[in-house]
């Protein structure tokens, strides 16, 4: 791919962008691959969101839009395979895990008083065991007595859960709207999706066993998640 | 009762385990009125959410299983579904009632009680008095605020975080099912340590690969006198070994000869503290590299000089 051979044409940028995909072992964003590929950034934008597209049947791999950027991964169809090769994955977080992680994305930077002012309960264990996973990490310090801590979400978040950026979460508005929807639901005696059947459903394809493990810190669980 | 849908099921059966889950009294507040008082329950004799699992394990007889909370305010918000009761003006004495025989049924499980729960409970039996009390009499318009309001705002701004965290649970289910290509780590190619300094992160990683090592080598069975090593003995023979070797040593040089983890640990303490005292230095080439401990420079380190 020289830029001898004449212009690109976009389904040359697409196979390029593909290379990179393959190699790379974090999302690329459009600029990144346009460095490479010495094209125009929208066009590796375009080709990239054509192979985001692309017709499953085509391949076993396909391309998501995450963190800001584009990831190569293996179909959920083969997971089972997929798994059965490279062996058994990371715990899943702890419902502890997910409940700071969704005060600090909210939050951010926020400090740990605060999230367990909200959790109510101690989660120094818990910020710990994510801060190993990478999944948040340290801002800088508090100007308030005892200089606390500031914590962020990092890129590594937004990658776990597929996540495009941050904006993807429910913005605060929303939120309220759906507590008070499930305030007035529970009242009625409609509530039906609540959280607590969404769990059980869960349980149903993931049996408990595997699930929430211990209550709150569980350090070096990340393998796969962490890896230096 | 039995597993319909929308009702809770006094007995269902676990996945995998095949133990079944007594909920005690669950159902109470979901049965008709009459099928109550066939039965002859008074609604506080109930203890609600009592998730006991009984399973028959092969040798240890029954395991007891509380269902679990995350803390005081995931055990009221339950409360407060669980019994469809309005969360904008929650019966304060009902809530504390059960609040308080779900922590005592703890007790009799000899399950630990956080910290917390106490201390919620201790909230909600002051806000029970404060309520029970008449307030003095004042113009209607003019209504103190209401003592449940701070309560009400906690929970509230709780519950928004657990439903983010009940979606996140959604998203990485999903992402669970793809994988991706992961980092590979090549000592070669890693950058070098910015500021040519260990952190003591560092020094643990190492210390931890040491006591893998030293794991290999289990303490001898055979009864022999225990040696006696000092923290003092130790700095006294890392200084020694230092000056040795020409003033430089390799982490994993300087542990070579400890044998069990009680001596590795007592020689990381011993380094940590010479570290400390400034003794000996620490250096870094690159991540993951070998750590070099050294004297520092112009400066003649005598074993007298060394006081732990």
């Amino acid at each position: 791919m020289t830029s001898d051979a004449g212009p690109l044409s976009l389904g040359d940028i697409r196979r390029g962008v593909e290379c990179l995909l393959f190699v790379s072992p974090t999302p690329l964003t459009a600029r990144e691959m346009a460095l490479a590929l010495e094209v125009d950034e929208a066009l590796v934008e375009r080709a990239s969101r054509e192979l985001v597209s692309r017709d499953p049947s085509q391949s076993g791999l396909m391309v998501r839009e995450v963190a800001g950027g584009f990831q190569m991964a293996t179909r959920p169809e083969y997971a089972v395979a997929v798994a059965r090769f490279v062996g058994k994955r990371a715990q899943k977080l702890s419902r502890a895990a997910l409940e700071c992680l969704a005060i600090i994305a909210y939050n951010q930077p926020c400090t740990l008083p605060e999230v367990d002012a909200i959790r109510g309960v101690d989660s120094s264990g818990v910020v710990k065991s994510l801060l190993d996973k990478g999944l948040i990490r340290e801002l800088g310090r508090k100007d308030a007595p005892g200089r606390p801590v500031l914590y962020g979400t990092t890129e590594e978040f937004l990658v776990y859960f597929g996540l495009k950026s941050l904006d993807d979460l429910p913005d605060q508005a929303v939120l309220e709207q759906m507590v008070s929807e499930r305030a007035q639901a529970v009242l009625e005696g409609t509530e039906d999706a609540s959280v607590e059947d969404a769990r059980r459903m869960v349980e149903q394809v993931f049996p408990p066993d595997e699930q929430d493990p211990e209550n709150g810190a569980q350090a070096g669980a990340g393998e796969s998640l962490h890896p230096l | 009762m039995s597993g319909k849908p929308g009702g809770r099921s006094s007995l269902r059966r676990l996945p995998k385990t095949g133990g079944l889950v007594i909920q005690y009294g669950v159902d109470p507040w979901k049965e008709t009125g009459a099928a109550r008082c066939a039965a002859g329950r008074k609604q506080q004799d109930v203890v609600p959410l009592m998730a006991i699992d009984l399973r028959q394990e092969s040798s240890t007889g029954f395991q007891v299983r509380l269902q679990q909370f995350e803390g005081p305010l995931d055990l009221l918000l339950h409360l407060i579904r669980e019994q469809e009761l309005d969360i904008y003006d929650i019966p304060i004495a009902q809530v504390t009632d059960q609040y308080l025989l779900y922590l005592q049924r703890m007790e009799e499980l000899d399950l630990d009680i956080a910290g917390e729960f106490l201390v919620m409970a201790a909230m909600l039996i002051e806000l029970k008095s404060r309520m029970l009390l008449p307030s003095p009499p004042s113009p209607p318009e003019e209504e103190g605020p209401d003592p449940r309001a701070e309560l009400v705002e906690r929970l509230l701004e709780y519950e928004k975080y657990r439903e983010v965290a009940a979606l996140l649970r959604n998203q990485e289910e999903t992402c669970r099912l793809l994988y991706s290509r992961t980092v590979e780590v090549d000592p070669e190619e890693l950058p070098p340590v910015p500021s040519g300094t260990v952190t003591t992160a560092d020094l643990l990683a190492a210390l931890k690969r040491v006591l893998e090592r030293a794991e290999v080598e289990k303490e001898p069975a055979a009864v022999i006198p225990r040696r006696r090593i000092t923290l003092r003995l130790k700095m006294g023979e890392i200084l020694r070994r230092l000056k040795e070797s020409g003033g430089r040593l390799s982490f994993h040089a300087l542990f070579s000869s400890e044998r069990t983890r009680t001596e590795v640990v007592v020689a990381f303490l011993a380094l940590l503290e010479l570290l400390r005292q400034r003794k000996v230095d620490a250096q870094q080439e690159r991540c993951l590299g070998e750590i070099i401990i050294f004297e520092p420079a112009g400066e003649a380190v005598t074993l007298e000089a060394v006081s732990p």
